[in-house]
């Protein structure tokens, strides 16, 4: 048989001489390539947003969304393989219902992060199987823990976010997420932010062609997560497109 | 005719007064300390007040056996979540839990239980998981055996509300009454008062005043 490389990167459980496990590299590589994916925290309030790329017209309007909700108040945005995602999305819901049978209760975010990410990162130990194409970001908002956003990698670590992002334009999302203060913003100075940032940082000469996706949950949201909730995504699509007209007229 | 030895085959359970009332701040519960085997006394100072982590408790009634084996493995799946979470059980998950096996295994336990207990989100509380593994949260709430001779007193006595000193006589009484008309209760009056530092435990015995009439033997308190 001939070899292609080092040979290091057929099996999630074998280590490269430097350290590498290359399956989790080339899963990262599945996730640049997705479109850009953005939580951000507000006040009293979490919102996330998609940049999601039409590449066939022929799709229904609402297909492939990328925005999932796990429980009453839990909203989950992936950036990444579509196929993956849906999975991942239905053990994290599996995960909180089983959680509220046993508790009686919502299980905290955290709580739901950390199960999930020890589920993703299980799947980069076994040759028989391949990591997740996936970066997920989960978003709540409650009573007791206010915001909350949570984000995972394909590799299965997590961490708690004031704001971030994922897929093609991830560096520049968060170059211009560092000029903002979320962390006091109403829900609506922060779904406007969602709108603005995603337009900003789509790529008009490759993907113009895109679907903004919203999801929205805090105290004015009666802590219910909505996915493109009518009024706030219009609102948030109005200051994206009014961002992206005004960055125009600024290059000339 | 041999001596009467029916107990020895006779399933141990506590024939029982139990009772748990709210606070604000707290909750005090409240039990008898008899444990019966048929007509034989099998412990006379039993603790029925169990406790289930830093500040939950729970009042045991019904099959020894059963209760005990609930408790310890409620307290073990409480414990394994507080580590997992870093932080301490909620009531209402400790009573949840309470709820699922009581109701799972309902044909095969005889467990009649009250959580109670006081956590950060919502102070204290007092939950009841009666025989067929319903969970209610009260006010106040009594069970075991003994509890059917005291209805009438605590319909008559209890306000919602009322101070922890209040609560304490309240609880006192209420279980000197049951254990004075049932059988199946007896012993002392153990109490218990829970508020965010844990738990204190008080200790009354069966006279008029609560107080011992037996000469040296407070140090039997605890």
């Amino acid at each position: 048989m001939s070899t292609i490389g080092t040979g290091y990167d057929l099996s999630a459980s074998q280590f490269s001489p430097d350290g590498r496990v290359f399956q989790i590299d080339y899963a990262s590589k599945a996730v640049e390539k997705s479109g850009t994916v953005i939580g951000i925290r507000g006040k009293d309030c979490v919102v996330l947003a998609v940049e999601e790329i039409v590449v066939d017209k022929l799709y229904e309007v609402d297909a492939a969304r990328r925005i999932f909700t796990i429980e009453k108040n839990i909203g989950m945005a992936i950036a990444g393989l579509m196929a993956d995602g849906n999975f991942v999305a239905d053990i994290a819901r599996q995960e909180a219902a089983n959680f509220r049978q046993q508790f009686e209760r919502t299980i905290p975010l955290k709580h739901l992060c950390d199960r999930v990410a020890g589920y993703i990162h299980a799947y980069t130990l076994y040759s028989a199987v391949r990591p997740f194409g996936l970066s997920v970001i989960f978003a709540s908002w409650d009573e007791t823990d206010g915001p909350q956003l949570y984000k995972i990698e394909p590799s299965g670590t997590s961490f708690g976010y004031y704001a971030c992002a994922s897929g093609k334009a991830k560096q520049q999302a968060k170059t211009e997420m560092e000029k903002y203060k979320f962390a006091d913003m109403s829900t609506d100075e922060l779904v406007q932010s969602g709108g603005k940032i995603i337009y900003q940082v789509n790529d008009e000469v490759n993907n113009k062609d895109f679907r903004f996706e919203m999801g929205i949950v805090g105290r004015e949201t009666n802590g219910v997560h909505f996915i493109n909730h009518a009024s706030w995504s219009q609102l948030a699509i109005e200051a994206g497109k009014a961002a992206k007209t005004a960055d125009g007229d600024n290059e000339i | 005719m041999g001596p009467d030895i029916d107990f020895t085959d006779t399933p141990v359970s506590t024939g029982t007064t139990i009772m748990a009332v709210e606070f604000d701040g707290g909750v005090v519960i409240g039990a008898d300390s008899r444990t019966s085997s048929g007509a034989y006394v099998a412990n006379r100072v039993t603790d029925k007040l169990t406790q289930i982590s830093e500040n939950i408790y729970c009042c045991r009634s019904g099959s020894a056996a059963d209760t005990q084996a609930i408790a310890d493995i409620v307290a073990y799946s409480l414990n394994y979540h507080r580590n997992q979470t870093n932080k301490e059980p909620l009531v209402c998950e400790a009573a949840s839990e309470f709820r699922n096996y009581c109701y799972n295994y309902r044909d095969s336990l005889l467990a009649g239980i009250i959580v109670a207990g006081w956590d950060e989100e919502r102070g204290g509380q007092v939950y009841s998981v009666p025989l067929g593994g319903m969970l209610t949260r009260e006010g106040c709430t009594i069970g075991g055996s003994g509890s059917s001779y005291i209805y009438g007193f605590v319909k008559e006595h209890y306000r919602p509300g009322m101070p922890m000193d209040e609560c304490i006589d309240f609880v006192k009484k209420a279980v000197q009454h049951a254990i004075y008309h049932d059988g199946s209760s007896g012993g002392v009056v153990r109490i218990g008062i829970i508020t965010k530092n844990g738990m204190e435990r008080r200790l009354f015995y069966n006279t008029v005043t609560g107080e011992s009439t037996i000469e040296g033997s407070q140090s039997f308190i605890n």
